[in-house]
Order: structure tokens, then C-alpha cells, then sequence
């Protein structure tokens, strides 16, 4: 093939429109089955459905309270999908979130409370960087599990988390436990409230969002650019499109792997860290909820893709949050919301097959085409 | 401290352990089934608890302990049908397959508990049976011929999966199709209908160890029964090496874990339960990293097979 139809080639997938349509069309129009399914169980336990999506999207959306609540929820997914994003495009899978959400939200609550005398501009930033390196701990263990000893990672994520989680209740019942509630004699399995000048910025009056939203989204751009425009970024794409071949070319696959899950788990560690510093200001239990797995949605939904999660994420959150309103207002358990989130993992996964399809009959008929041509 | 080491509380150990050994048998050896097709089904802990609340709301209001594991076979079975549609029709990602799956079945089970039950209740499970004459022997009867069906069922699980597995022509279908799907491919095998089927076996019997759970251990069902047990149990598969035995062994050294964790916690021993609680998982890890190397997957395990691709 002359170069310059090479060139040609390459310049025409950069601007695949309709490849990115279906891209997002697909898991959209999963998402709309799952919400039909539950639909579905809506009606067989006799809520109309209409009102309850009508309040969940009131609730998500209509009103300033809403709006933030859906920004303040969206901003842990969002971070934990940018791990995902980084792990799944090395091929390794990492259903870890929430044990380093927890580690990360563990560090960012012991750091002020021991360095209660720094100053803000000090100890926020520094306390950030401890939630990372402790998430990202939480990630290497089964990174280099993989790398040394080929252990599956899917099972040693699992195990960190509920190692993380009994690592969160014995502290939080010990050391770290608020002094106040010793002495009340209440026993709250809560940390002391962190010193005022490790708290985000509040944006909103009379709100929880906060500056960690902020940084979500400037750690995305970090991401999108570090995994697109960076040698170690392609190395990490390499080794996931094609181990083989990425092998062949001198790449350092086991190493690759066990670094995009260490960062995988530095960024779930700064989404606990946000959690703790941002919204609660103080280590509570169940800091985690089920972030860790709605991460993994998300990121699956905005396709794999950095910024692609940006709007996931924020479409899971409203959903989170609505589910919450719809509890409210409908009695329906939200766990109704768990539920959907599954389907809707299944769904996107399960049509990935059509997408795959499709780009193998367009390659074809582009290949056709230029035959064609010549 | 001394009290531990009295034969009544030796014995009390193992007793317990045996019966903890039930869920992650059926679970487990079921797992087998479906990574030995080459099917690596992350679900498990959703089947099971989706499994554990329809047996119990069954037995709840019917009082019937064998409609209530009946049902929890069926809806494994559905749950098992959902998985091998997403992951061997439409050859999705398993690993991510699998956590829908669990997310699906964690929600689903919730969501039903809390309407229509509710609070937490009890009923009246499968109850112990005494074997005749070996149920007699001192201390030994007690431990091992003393448990409901389900907990000799899971022990008779294993040579029964053994002989499945490498004695009929089955197993060994289910075997080529996880190493090497083309070539049974060519020699005519259906490989999506033995990976279907194989799948279907491990969700019913994780239903089974759902059922278990809320219908015989425990005789409760609460939100997040399982825990996180399905995981174990299919920690537990490569473990042991994805050989019934193996997974016996396995089960058995964490059941035994586990009543020791317990009894430690009913007799006082000072040990925080949290950490009590996080040794399993420690111990998993650890197995995990010292025994994987030195059996072989099968090889086509977690890889989708399409026609013509390789």
C-alpha cells in the first residue's frame, strides 16, 4: 500500500464521527433497557413508574440542592473511574475502588488530625498526596502480585477491599476515634472532625460541593493527556491493545500492569480522600458507598475514555441522587438503583459485541473501497 | 486461654467448621464448572444472594424447606442463563460481566427483602439429622454425622463433581472446551452450548449455597447476607486448582479459619473482631500467591470464543 493512502487511512479513523456515535449510542440505549427493566419491577410493585422517574429526575436535577448533590456524587465515580480507565486500557481489571477509597479516606483523616498545625496551603495538598500514596499502596499489592507471581488481580482487589474495610472499623473504633464521643459515651464509630484549614473549598453556599469537584475534573484532563500524549501512557494503551505484540516491541508488560494499577488506586485514594476532607470532614462508616463499583460503571459508560467518564459520571450521580429523592417520595428502596446500575454493566458490556462488529464491517468496506479505487 | 484448648471447644471448632464449609462447596465446585468451560463468573456472590432470599421468602410463607431450595435453584438457574447470554452469546468482558451480575443480584435481593419482608425474621431451616450408629460415636459423631442435608449434600458434591468431570463424556467436553475451544469446535462440539450448560450447573449450585445460607445456617436473610463468600469461593477454585478435591481442602482450611475466629469472639479471647474478621482474606491472598503457579488455568478461561477467529 503507497504511504500516502497509509496517511489517509490513519486520518480518516482520527475523525470517525459515527464510530464515536455508536460508541455512545450503545450504552445509552443500554441504559434506557435497564430503566425500562425497572420500569418493569416499578410497576410490579404497584408504583407508577412515570412518578417515581419523574421525582428521581426532579430530585437529581431540579433544584440548586439537587444539581450540587448530583456534582458531589458524581466527583468520587468520576475519580474512581479515572483509575478504571487507566487500568482497564493495561487490561487489567480492578474491582479494588473500594478498599482504596477507604485507605485514601483513612490517610486523608490520620494526616491533618496528626499535622493539625500546618497551614492550609500546606497541609490540603499534602494531605491529598497521602490519600493517593495510600490508595495507590492498596493498588500496588495486587499490581505486583500480578507482575511477580501472575496472581489474578481480580481476586486479590476483591479480598483488599474487605481487607480495607475491617482496617477502616478496627481504627475507626480505636485510634482515630473522636475523643467527643468517648466522652459522651455515644461510641459513634467516627473520626475527630478534621482542623478547619484541611477542608475543601465549600462553592456553593449552603451546600457539599466543593473544590474536590474541581480537581476531578483537572485530573481527568491529567489522565486524558498522560494516557494519549506521554510515552509511559502509550506503553500502558500498548499493553492492553495487544500484550503480544507490545511484548515484541520491548515493552514491559507485568511492569506496565502493576503501575496502571497502582494509579488506578492513587486516584480511588484521592476520590476517598475528597470524600473526607470535602463533603464529611471527619471518617464515617459506609465513606465508601458503593463508589467503588458505580466507579467501574461509569467509566465502562463514558468509554474508557478520561473525559468520556466526565459526563458518566455525572449521569450515575444524578441517578444515585435520585434514587435517594425517589426513596423519599415513593417509598421505593433505592437499592432499586443498585439493581439498575448491574443491568446497565451487563448491557454495556454484553453490546460491546455490536460495536465490535460494526468496526470490523467498516474496516471491510473501507478496505473495499480502496481496492476499489486502485 | 486455656479454655481453648479443651476438647469440647476443639470439638465445637470443627463442628462449626464443617457446617461453614457448605456454602463455599456448592459455590465453589460450581464455580469449577463454569471456569473449567472456560466461563470465569464473578456473579457468584450476587446468585447466591438473590438465591438466599428467594428460598427464604419461600419457606417464610410456604413452610415447605424443599420448595424453598427448589427455588433457589431456579432462580439460579435464571441468573445463570442471564450470565451466559451477556458472556458467551454476546462474548462480553466476563470479569465485568460478572460484577453487573453481583450488582444486579445485591440490589435485586435488597430492594426485594426490604418490601416484602422487611425486618430481620427467622424460620425453621433444614434441620440437624443424626446419622444411625456413626452419629453415636463419642465427640466424632457429633462433628461430623450431626448437620442438616445440605451439609452432607455439599461433602457429596465433591466425588460426584470429581466423576462428572473426569469420568463421563461430559466432563471431558466441558474440559476441551475451556482448553482449547477451535479444536472442539472442529470435532463438532457445541462450545456455547457446553458453556452454557456448564455455567447454568454453577449458578444453580451457587443458588444452592445461597439457599444454604438462609434456609439452613443461619435460617435469616439480611441485606448482604453472603458477605462477600461468593468472592471467596471463587478464590477458593483457583485454590485448589480447579480439581473438586482441591476445593475441598481449600473450603475446609477457611471454614476452620472462620469457627476459629468465632469461638475465639464466644469465649472472649481479646483479639479485636476486626482483625479476626480480615484473616480469611489475608489468608486468601496469601494462598492465592503460593499456590498459583503451580497448576494451570485452563487455558481459554476468561476468553470469549468466536468462529474462525484463531
Amino acid at each position: 500500500m503507497p504511504p500516502e493512502k497509509d496517511e489517509k487511512a490513519v486520518h480518516a479513523r482520527r475523525f470517525d464521527f459515527s464510530g464515536l456515535f455508536f460508541n455512545a449510542l450503545l450504552p445509552l440505549a443500554g441504559m434506557l433497557v435497564a430503566l425500562l427493566i425497572g420500569a418493569i419491577m416499578l410497576l410490579i410493585l404497584k408504583v407508577n413508574p412515570l412518578t417515581a422517574y419523574a421525582q428521581m429526575v426532579n430530585g437529581a436535577f431540579g433544584s440548586v440542592s439537587g444539581i450540587t448533590q448530583t456534582l458531589v456524587k458524581a466527583t468520587p465515580l468520576l475519580l474512581v473511574g479515572l483509575g478504571i480507565c487507566i487500568a482497564f486500557r493495561a487490561s487489567v481489571i480492578n474491582i479494588g475502588g473500594e478498599g482504596q477509597i477507604i485507605v485514601g479516606a483513612l490517610a486523608a483523616t490520620w494526616f491533618p488530625l496528626t499535622f493539625r498545625t500546618w497551614p492550609g496551603w500546606l497541609l490540603i495538598p499534602s494531605t491529598l498526596l497521602v490519600g493517593f500514596a495510600a490508595g495507590a499502596v492498596w493498588g500496588f499489592i495486587p499490581g505486583i502480585l500480578k507482575a511477580r507471581l501472575k496472581v489474578n488481580e481480580i481476586l486479590t482487589t476483591v479480598m483488599m477491599n474487605a481487607v480495607g474495610l475491617q482496617l477502616m472499623n478496627l481504627l475507626v473504633r480505636s485510634v482515630l476515634m473522636d475523643p467527643a464521643v468517648i466522652v459522651s459515651g455515644t461510641y459513634l464509630a467516627q473520626s475527630e472532625r478534621l482542623p478547619e484549614q484541611a477542608w475543601l473549598v465549600r462553592l456553593v453556599p449552603k451546600t457539599l460541593l466543593n473544590t474536590g469537584s474541581l480537581i476531578a475534573v483537572a485530573l481527568a484532563i491529567v489522565v486524558y493527556i498522560f494516557l494519549w500524549r506521554t510515552t509511559i501512557g502509550y506503553r500502558i494503551r500498548a499493553v492492553g491493545f495487544n500484550a503480544e505484540a507490545a511484548r515484541f516491541s520491548g515493552i514491559n508488560v507485568p511492569f506496565n500492569q502493576a503501575l496502571s494499577l497502582t494509579l488506578a488506586g492513587g486516584f480511588a485514594g484521592i476520590a476517598g480522600a475528597i470524600e473526607v476532607m470535602g463533603v464529611q470532614h471527619r471518617l464515617l462508616e459506609g465513606i465508601t458507598s458503593g463508589y467503588g463499583f458505580s466507579g467501574i460503571v461509569a467509566a465502562l459508560f463514558g468509554g474508557l475514555h478520561p473525559l468520556g467518564t466526565i459526563p458518566a459520571s455525572i449521569l450515575f450521580g444524578a441517578l444515585l441522587v435520585g434514587g435517594d429523592k425517589m426513596q423519599r417520595a415513593v417509598q421505593v428502596p433505592n437499592s432499586l438503583i443498585d439493581a439498575i446500575l448491574g443491568l446497565v454493566v451487563l448491557f454495556v458490556v454484553g453490546s460491546a459485541l455490536w460495536s465490535r462488529r460494526w468496526a470490523a464491517h467498516r474496516q471491510m468496506a473501507a478496505a473495499k473501497n480502496q481496492e476499489e479505487q486502485a | 486461654m486455656n479454655d481453648v484448648f479443651q476438647l469440647s471447644v476443639i470439638a465445637g471448632i470443627l463442628t462449626s467448621a464443617i457446617r461453614l464449609a457448605t456454602p463455599y462447596l456448592y459455590a465453589a465446585i460450581g464455580e469449577a464448572f463454569s471456569q473449567r468451560s472456560g466461563v470465569l463468573n464473578l456473579g457468584v456472590d450476587g446468585i447466591m444472594l438473590i438465591s438466599a432470599y428467594a428460598s427464604f421468602y419461600v419457606v417464610l410463607h410456604t413452610n415447605s424447606i424443599w420448595l424453598g431450595l427448589l427455588a433457589a435453584i431456579v432462580v439460579g438457574l435464571l441468573m445463570g442463563l442471564l450470565m451466559s447470554f451477556v458472556s458467551v452469546t454476546l462474548k462480553a468482558e466476563q470479569g465485568i460481566s460478572g460484577i453487573g451480575l453481583y450488582m444486579f443480584g445485591l440490589g435485586l435481593s435488597s430492594l426485594l427483602f426490604k418490601i416484602t419482608i422487611g425486618t430481620v425474621k427467622t424460620v425453621t431451616g433444614f434441620q440437624p439429622v443424626k446419622i444411625p450408629l456413626l452419629g453415636n460415636i463419642p465427640v466424632i459423631g457429633n462433628i461430623f454425622f450431626n448437620h442438616s442435608l445440605l451439609v452432607y449434600g455439599a461433602f457429596l458434591l465433591v466425588p460426584v463433581a470429581w466423576w462428572i468431570m473426569e469420568k463421563t463424556t461430559w466432563g471431558l467436553r466441558i474440559k476441551s472446551v475451556g482448553q482449547n475451544p477451535a479444536a472442539a469446535d472442529s470435532l463438532g462440539v457445541n462450545v456455547d452450548r457446553v458453556r452454557y450448560v456448564s455455567v447454568c450447573i454453577g449458578a444453580m449450585l451457587a443458588g444452592i449455597a445461597g439457599a444454604s445460607l438462609s434456609i439452613s445456617l443461619l435460617n435469616l436473610f439480611q441485606d448482604n447476607l453472603t458477605a462477600g463468600q461468593g468472592f471467596i469461593a471463587v478464590a477458593l477454585v483457583y485454590f485448589g486448582g480447579w480439581k473438586p478435591v482441591g476445593i475441598l481442602w481449600g473450603a475446609l482450611l477457611f471454614s476452620t479459619v472462620n469457627a476459629f475466629q468465632l469461638w475465639m469472639q464466644v469465649l472472649g479471647v481479646k483479639i479485636p473482631s476486626d482483625v479476626a474478621i480480615m484473616l480469611p482474606y489475608l489468608l486468601t491472598i496469601a494462598a492465592l500467591a503460593v499456590t498459583i503457579n503451580r497448576v494451570r488455568q485452563p487455558a481459554a478461561l476468561n476468553k470469549p470464543f468466536e468462529r474462525g477467529e484463531s
